[in-house]
């Protein structure tokens, strides 16, 4: 009796076993096609970068296939090319430190004006909340050349803007705003918002109010409210927002070459150049791969954040 | 007491409302003027010579502008048809199952497309695709499809998921215990009621593929031309109202697919 009972159980084990063998089976066989296209056109090129890096520029663009550190050394420094002194390679530093300068600045307009917006859906009535948010997903997928090419539009020596600043007669020359770095600022702060509100308002929408109620019967100014209730409850959501705007910003190719007018470069302008009229490869890869690191780093910074958040709620 | 007349709400901040309002004027503001110039019937796009439709019928006829904009709808439409094609198998093989090896590592190299910045992914693929091209001799649109394919299936696969994950097995099961086969039940059962999110995975895709300016400006040989890449070409010259037209009615497309996408999936089963 108890030995038929065991080989029972044991054989019911083994079809569970198989049960669930044959599931994962099925899964790696669903994903295994999707996995590929990813494979051969996403992170594979990637590694094929990687190698590209290490490798020496060709005369005329391209490679020779020869190893070589000299890439990477000149992402940061610069040889000189008579008598070989080696100084800090001041373009690239300078166009680094534009490039997070301007999406530090970007992610702080866009959460001064994105909070209040998420605040202002979330508490609308249910029925119009929707709308709301609709009005700003619009935004979110529309084209972002077009949306920046519009920027371009209005602020013009001839635009919009300046057209009404000179008939209200706040000035008599129209402002020098394309081509600077406020241009740029501007540019993706207006075409990323939409990032930094989304996020915010999913959290802002789980927003117990009556914690807000019960901080003011205890007497607690407006401004202690926002900055010792509101505000720590949805701070994964503004963590999420900051992200999901700074990453693209570091990354941002489109607005500052419109809006930058070649002048005002950002990595993606640098690493473009690498491509272009510079023609240094490996050097281009090797930008590429110190923008990836970066993006990375953030994104870990975020992830770590969000652990914490997560098992702080657990207790 | 007198002078407070507004009863005291705990929602209200004082100045969130003005400056959220003042955030949606900033959102659909500068893209009046940009619809507006595209009716005008003057050279310009700062000067307002009267209503017409002249720049419409210009782009309409420009050769480049008719096939740019016929090259970004047959790799859309390819592009978005294979990428939800695979998504929707991908979700189904990380969704609703018990947590299995690899699950996660899947999880993350479908939406890497998402986290890698755009130029990154676009001077990649200008490498690999370099050296495919040098050793074939193949200049064709099959590195720009692929290219749009991959970074469509996240876009396809989220929705997808999200669907998938809000759908209760309880009816399947039930299909199994009236001897449906497996087959059967996937394409009687869980296919309709996936449908919805795999619609609006297949638009996402679509748009995302249609708008692609930074990897299809990298990735097109010469002559291969969409009409995002035509328009950043074309910003370098002196700006026609023609720009404004296509500006226009790709900002029409979009805004007719998000609102689509935005009742399809508002819509509860």
């Amino acid at each position: 009796m108890s030995t038929e009972h065991i080989s029972n159980n044991e054989s019911f084990e083994s079809l569970e076993v198989q049960a669930y063998q044959r599931e994962v089976r099925r899964n790696l066989l669903l994903s295994t096609p999707a996995l590929i296209v990813l494979f051969c056109a996403a992170s594979g090129p990637l590694l094929i970068m990687l190698v590209f890096s290490f490798l020496t520029a060709g005369d005329y663009g391209g490679i020779k296939w020869q190893f070589s550190t000299e890439a990477w050394f000149q992402v940061a420094f610069y040889r000189d090319i008579f008598d070989e002194t080696v100084s800090i390679a001041n373009a690239h530093v300078s166009i680094f430190w534009r490039s997070i300068k301007l999406s530090f600045l970007t992610t702080l307009v866009a959460f001064v004006l994105g909070f209040p917006t998420a605040y202002f859906i979330a508490t609308r009535p249910p029925e119009t909340r929707s709308l709301w948010l609709f009005l700003v997903t619009i935004p979110f997928w529309t084209n972002l050349l077009i949306r920046t090419f519009a920027i371009l539009e209005i602020i013009r020596n001839q635009g919009l803007v300046n057209t009404v600043l000179i008939t209200l007669g706040v000035i008599d020359q129209p402002l020098d705003m394309l081509y600077t770095d406020i241009a740029i600022l501007l540019g993706m702060t207006y075409v990323y918002i939409p990032l930094m509100i989304l996020p915010i308002y999913a959290s802002m929408e789980r927003l117990d109010f009556r914690l807000v109620e019960a901080a003011y019967d205890l007497y607690a100014t407006r401004w202690r409210v926002l900055a010792r209730v509101i505000l720590p409850l949805v701070k994964p959501g503004v963590v999420a927002g900051s992200i999901l705007v700074f990453i693209p910003s570091l990354g941002a190719y489109v607005t500052p070459r419109i809006l930058g007018g070649g002048k005002h470069l950002m990595i993606g302008n640098l690493i473009e150049l690498q491509f272009g009229q510079g023609r240094n490869w490996p050097l281009g890869a090797a930008l590429s791969l110190t923008l990836l690191v970066i993006v990375m780093g953030a994104l870990m910074v975020y992830v770590r954040s969000a652990q914490k958040e997560g098992s702080g709620h657990g207790h | 007491m007198v002078t407070n007349s507004r009863p005291f709400s705990i929602k209200r901040m004082p100045g969130f409302s003005l400056l959220a309002l003042a955030c949606f004027f900033a959102l659909y503001m500068p893209l009046a003027p940009l619809v507006f110039y595209s009716f005008n019937a003057g050279n310009n796009i700062a000067l307002w010579e009267g209503l017409s439709l002249r720049w419409y019928v210009a782009a309409w006829e420009n050769d480049l502008v008719q096939s740019a904009a016929i090259r970004s709808v047959v790799v859309a439409v390819i592009a978005s048809v294979v990428a939800t094609s695979l998504a929707t198998m991908a979700a189904l093989g990380t969704t609703r199952t018990r947590p299995y090896r690899g699950q996660t590592s899947i999880y993350a190299m479908v939406n890497q497309p998402l986290m890698v910045p755009e130029i990154v992914t676009a001077v990649a693929l200008l490498i690999l695709f370099a050296l495919i091209k040098e050793s074939t001799g193949y200049h064709g649109y099959a590195y720009l499809v692929s290219a749009h394919t991959a970074f469509c299936i996240p876009f396809a696969y989220l929705p997808i998921r999200a669907r998938l994950e809000g759908m209760d097995r309880v009816l399947e099961a039930a299909a199994a215990d009236l001897y449906a086969t497996p087959w059967r039940t996937f394409t009687k059962v869980t296919l309709p009621l996936l449908l919805p999110g795999i619609l609006a995975g297949a638009m996402l895709a679509f748009v995302i593929s249609l708008d692609d300016v930074v990897i299809t400006e990298f990735v097109k040989s010469a002559g291969q031309d969409t009409l995002p890449t035509y328009m950043l070409g074309q910003l370098r010259r002196t700006i026609t109202p023609e720009i404004n037209a296509i500006s226009t009615v790709l900002l029409g497309v979009s805004v007719v697919m998000v609102a689509i996408i935005f009742f399809l999936s508002r819509k509860k089963t």
